[in-house]
């Protein structure tokens, strides 16, 4: 099974990302609210529900798609944003939302049922069982698969489902099932999963020990280097720690993903979407790697299997990159 | 008329060896004082062939004790293997405890237990999944007093209220990675640690706890203090997560507190003698870090 086309959907933080990775060749954009219910809820990003409808109204134009991401799961008896950030979305006629949390899918399909739901990777749904259920209770009609799987396994559960879906293409490695990792809460207390919040910078610290430095989230030390190293940022899944007397990257080195050079093959999978991580980013990064991957989409269209590995070789994080669990040997 | 709070005995994350597994769920047959008891292989399926032939005399030596017996399903199914082991489970007509979505489905509206590592944060993801027919949700360990005090109530209600709150599930196993090896060739080295591999961070702060694919605080949850307010709030099942202490012990401990039989002071220095010098955890009741210990209730 192959499918006929790879779209490709591309982050935006702001208005301005949202126009870059338009003009540099998106097929669809996601992009999340100014507030608590989005997974990148950080400050100085995301949209208001002006912006979110010129952004919609400027991708339309241009016959392309924004995918609004609702993808946090709401604290008890404070569902309000939820409800009124799908509200917000319905009405800025996006093209789909992206959600994970079940109250919210529920909202969500009784309220607005001719908008289109898809499964947010929040939702870790990494089996033919999983995407039934989602499928079957809220008419889900795409997910986005959790970053834990290999092709053989990406491949298998599209024949199994026949269903869309959409995986990471580029951004980082989430070695975690995603949507259940507390690791971050339990060093910060601000929640991944409630606050869209990992590893968030006001608790992120760089510490001189003589003649080293040490990089801290909350009151835990994720890493020691030397002055002249780089300086990876600490994520909890991305630290140092030690056992059995030996340091290591335990869970994954700080290291970036990046799938550009096994596109055929996700193709082959019959993979619908490739998504590129990085709301957070500059509109100078999402315009790079966009239209890297626009190239080597459009290559690939037409039969050829150039690389275009290097032109993203120094962006990637920890300017490093792998092909995660796409590969088997990963786990 | 109030109901009798409930101690259950969480599933068994760590890879003990058969005999001791055996001999450990004997004796919480016989001797501890907890009414459920979770049984089945939550962390990773590759381990479940050294228990599978357990399973059936421990769960009736259980239930011929008066126990209440519920399978535990794993937290993250990928394989098809994995999803027909669920499927057989579920014909084979165990209550179940549902920790992958994956399991609902098959459930097909049977009743079920909701596990910790299906996301119920809110009382929309309650309601929904009580109408599939779930009589009993254990809330994942993030969760805060002040939600659990919104959620509980409408149907059973359990709370981790003993041991290392799992904090992330993977599919690649990190103590064969701490050993130098992959999951594919692990020769089960998870099973050398029979609590948990402690992390250090790099200037020897214990930090965490690896156990194959899954990691857990490196601090035991203790929440001894707060069973009491939490009865109140609605919660009806207070688990106790086994780890490679006496957990018949620990058992009566937190009994005493529930039935007012013992003061929570004198009751946490009992257990402090059981467990060591493993720091205590309680910070995400709290809504705080979950590495936090906090001396006030809630």
């Amino acid at each position: 099974m192959t499918a006929p086309y790879l779209e490709l959907v591309c982050p935006a933080g702001t208005p301005a990302s949202l126009r870059a990775a338009i003009d540099a060749g998106a097929d669809t954009i996601y992009c999340g609210y100014r507030d608590c219910t989005n997974a990148r809820n950080y400050p100085g990003l995301n949209f208001d529900q002006d912006e979110m409808i010129e952004g919609v109204r400027y991708a339309h134009e241009r016959g392309r798609k924004v995918l609004i991401a609702i993808n946090t799961f709401p604290r008890a008896g404070d569902e309000k944003p939820w409800h009124q950030a799908i509200d917000n979305a319905a009405a800025a006629k996006a093209d789909a939302i992206i959600m994970a949390d079940i109250g919210v899918l529920d909202y969500a399909t009784k309220h607005h049922p001719s908008v289109r739901r898809h499964l947010s990777v929040q939702a870790s749904a990494a089996n033919a069982l999983s995407i039934a259920f989602y499928r079957e209770r809220f008419d889900v009609k795409r997910v986005v698969l959790p970053r834990v799987l290999s092709i053989e396994d990406v491949a298998a559960l599209i024949k199994q489902t026949k269903m869309e879906t959409e995986v990471f293409a580029f951004g980082s490695v989430g070695p975690m099932s995603e949507g259940r990792c507390f690791l971050s809460s339990y060093m910060t207390g601000l929640s991944p999963t409630s606050e869209g919040v990992c590893a968030p910078a006001s608790h992120v610290a760089y510490k001189e020990c003589g003649d080293c430095m040490k990089s801290c989230l909350g009151d835990v030390t994720l890493n020691q280097f030397a002055k002249d190293e780089p300086a990876p940022y600490p994520t909890p899944c991305k630290g140092r720690y030690v056992t059995q007397g030996q340091a290591s990257y335990l869970f994954e080195e700080p290291i970036g993903l990046n799938a550009i050079d096994i596109l055929p093959q996700l193709k082959a999978a019959g993979v619908t979407a490739l998504k590129i991580e990085g709301r957070q980013r500059s509109k100078a990064y999402v315009a790079q790697v966009v239209g890297a991957f626009r190239k080597a989409l459009d290559a690939l269209a037409q039969g050829s299997t150039e690389s275009f590995a290097g032109d993203l070789k120094s962006i990637a994080e920890g300017g490093r990159e792998t092909f995660g669990a796409y590969k088997k040997g990963w786990r | 008329m109030k109901k009798t709070p409930r101690l259950t005995l969480g599933p068994l994350f760590f890879h003990w060896p058969a005999d001791k597994r055996r001999d450990f769920y004997f004796r919480i047959a016989d001797e501890a004082a907890i009414d459920c008891v979770y049984l089945g292989e939550v962390v990773c399926s590759k381990r479940e062939v050294f228990f599978e032939d357990m399973l059936f005399p421990i769960a009736e030596r259980l239930r011929k004790a008066g126990k209440e017996v519920v399978l535990s399903t794993l937290a993250l199914v990928t394989s098809d293997r994995e999803m027909k082991a669920i499927k057989d489970r579920v014909k084979a007509g165990f209550l179940i405890e549902a920790n992958d979505v994956a399991c609902l489905q098959a459930l097909a509206g049977k009743p079920h237990v909701i596990g910790p590592f299906i996301n119920v944060f809110n009382e929309s993801a309650r309601d929904f999944l009580i109408r599939g027919n779930a009589t009993r949700i254990v809330l994942p360990v993030e969760i805060p007093a002040q939600s659990i005090g919104i959620i509980a109530g409408k149907t059973e209600t359990e709370i981790q209220v003993f041991g290392r709150q799992p904090l992330s599930v993977a599919m690649r196993c990190y103590s064969a990675r701490a050993h130098g090896r992959h999951k594919d060739g692990c020769q089960f080295v998870c099973g050398r640690h029979p609590d948990g591999l402690t992390a250090d961070t790099v200037d020897g702060q214990p930090i965490l706890t690896v156990n194959g694919t899954q990691t857990l605080s490196h601090g035991y949850a203790v929440l001894l203090r707060d069973l009491a307010t939490l009865q109140k709030m609605g919660v009806t099942h207070f688990r106790l997560s086994p780890q490679d202490v006496d957990m018949v012990e620990v058992a009566r401990i937190y009994r005493a507190v529930l039935d007012g039989q013992a003061e929570v002071e004198e009751s946490e220095k009992k257990l402090r003698k059981l467990t060591g010098d493993i720091p205590y955890v309680n910070g995400f009741l709290h809504g705080r870090e979950g590495l936090a210990w906090v001396e006030d209730r809630i």
